[in-house]
């Protein structure tokens, strides 16, 4: 029982990742129903950005910071220079252009920092929190640096005239350039979010997968799975999602299938959805006209 | 000097030329409608007047031309447009479509009281303030696209068939408070209708549009009095 419940915990640390990735990835398929298949590499890219900080002397929290910084900034440049120009053209050409943004940035990585592994420090301490014998610190922070990511973004688009905006020109782009919102910049906001997000996320895998430039291919597929089992549209349902995949991850991995065959619960989960109900537990239906 | 002027205006969807040198003018504080059968380009007149099609010619706003500038930007100078088909945002609460109405606008105080003067305009609409748009009646989506121009407190508000697909009776009310508004806050209004009874009762000045093009103007009584427009138009 025990070693069950803390397989379960274990994943929920896990399943926050997920749900900040599947999030970052709903987010932009809101704006341009589209799955920007580069989002782990850019959290990948992040992350050794904050290592080299961190190798450089900074502290861990002023490190965190100035990267998730720096990931906004990166990805408003990336909508703005490489996607701003593919805006119109059909499907397939910004899907090539999304996969050939995910092997430059592997491919940079590893040019730059070699593929070799490399361990990522955890900003919570190494015994465990309140003598608990279920989860370790860095579990029960990563959960904690989560949650607080998703309150904040919830506030912002909840509360703020900014957000509404953000929301509305995701919608229905016509009617907001009639009440003076900058579409474009709104989108290019949209993907500075999503990279932000997207480092946290990465920040707080990167010590428990470690370092290296296909980390975050598996909490890619994985993530993909949380955005669909919520349903794609649907930002609340991909939280849902990402630590529902967390813990069934951990949970068949531990006592049914095995460590090896983990990623196939991902894939499992995908075909599974994309069968049985193609617009997730919580997505709307989309019924087309003809 | 004209608040709105065009002059040659051209507009095309890709190949397909729909406007063949509009030539319009309307006063500041003046109720102006266009008339026209279906596909003569009323709504590409407005989408054109506000950067939402490519166009040729010239349009000035207030002294200034306009022409080549973003729909975000011509927004910006205070032209609110109700567009075709209402433009609601359907998964947004009532409340915050007619916020987003005054998305541009910095006097947060005084967008609070707008926020009130547009329930007071329309009540229903506070009664269905926290409630999915998209799940509005037809004629309480019309409201809420006329308050929603009106959030931005505009000097002119273009608006495409404002009685379109609404009961008579909620028509009559509407254009009620539209007569209101230009009256009581001397917003200009440019109105492309179909029902030409009702836009001509409202309106001071006419222009009838066919294929493309200007054929007949003048003022609202004189087109009303007009044999073949009373016809084909009016039906008497």
């Amino acid at each position: 029982m025990d070693a069950f419940l803390h397989q379960v915990l274990a994943g929920l640390a896990t399943g926050g990742i997920y749900a900040s990735v599947a999030l970052a990835l709903v987010m932009i398929y809101q704006a341009t129903h589209l799955v920007n298949f580069a989002q782990g590499e850019l959290a990948m890219f992040s992350t050794y950005i904050a290592w080299s900080l961190i190798n450089a002397g900074m502290p861990y929290w002023g490190a965190f910071f100035l990267t998730v910084g720096f990931s906004f900034v990166l990805g408003v440049v990336i909508e703005r220079v490489v996607i701003r120009p593919v805006e119109n053209s059909p499907v397939l050409a910004v899907v090539v252009v999304f996969i050939a943004l995910l092997v430059i940035l592997n491919s940079i990585t590893g040019w730059i920092y070699s593929y070799t592994i490399k361990t990522f420090p955890s900003p919570f301490p190494e015994q465990p929190l309140f003598g608990n014998k279920f989860m370790s610190s860095h579990e029960i922070g990563a959960i904690g640096v989560t949650l607080v990511v998703l309150l904040l973004l919830y506030a912002f688009f909840r509360f703020t005239p900014l957000g509404l905006a953000m929301r509305a020109a995701a919608q229905n782009p016509e009617s907001s350039r009639l009440v003076g919102i900058r579409v474009g910049w709104m989108l290019a906001l949209g993907w500075g979010l999503a990279a932000a997000i997207g480092s946290v996320a990465g920040m707080m895998v990167a010590p428990i997968v470690f370092l290296d430039p296909n980390m975050m291919g598996g909490v890619l597929l994985y993530a993909f799975a949380a955005a669909l089992v919520g349903g794609i549209d649907n930002p609340a349902g991909a939280v849902f999602g990402g630590f529902l995949v967390g813990v069934l991850e951990n949970v068949l991995g531990a006592f049914v299938i095995g460590n090896e065959l983990k990623l196939a619960v991902a894939l499992v989960l995908i075909i599974g959805v994309l069968t049985v109900r193609p617009s997730g537990f919580f997505g709307r239906v989309h019924v087309t006209r003809v | 000097m004209a608040l709105l002027e065009a002059a040659a205006l051209h507009a095309s969807y890709g190949q397909t030329r729909v406007l063949h040198g509009i030539d319009f003018s309307m006063e500041e504080g003046t109720i102006t409608t266009l008339l026209g059968a279906n596909g003569a380009g009323k709504t590409t007149t407005l989408r054109a007047l506000c950067g939402m099609v490519r166009t040729e010619g010239a349009i000035s706003f207030g002294g200034e031309r306009i022409e080549r500038r973003a729909t975000e930007d011509i927004v910006r100078l205070g032209i609110a447009h109700v567009p075709d088909g209402r433009g609601t945002f359907v998964n947004l609460s009532t409340e915050e479509n007619l916020r987003l109405g005054a998305y541009t606008r910095k006097d947060r105080d005084a967008v609070e009281a707008d926020l009130e003067r547009m329930y007071g305009y329309f009540p229903r609409l506070k009664e269905r303030r926290a409630q999915q748009a998209g799940t509005l009646s037809g004629g309480e989506q019309q409201m809420l696209a006329v308050s929603r121009a009106l959030m931005l407190r505009p000097k002119l508000m273009l608006l495409d068939e404002p009685s379109f697909g609404l009961a008579p009776l909620i028509v009559k009310e509407l254009f009620a408070i539209l007569r209101t508004v230009n009256e009581k806050e001397r917003v200009s209004m440019l109105v492309v209708e179909q029902n030409a009874a009702m836009a001509l009762d409202l309106a001071d000045h006419a222009y009838l549009i066919e294929t493309g093009r200007v054929v007949l103007s003048g003022s609202a009584t004189e087109i009303k009095s007009n044999d073949a427009v009373r016809r084909s138009y009016l039906g008497y």
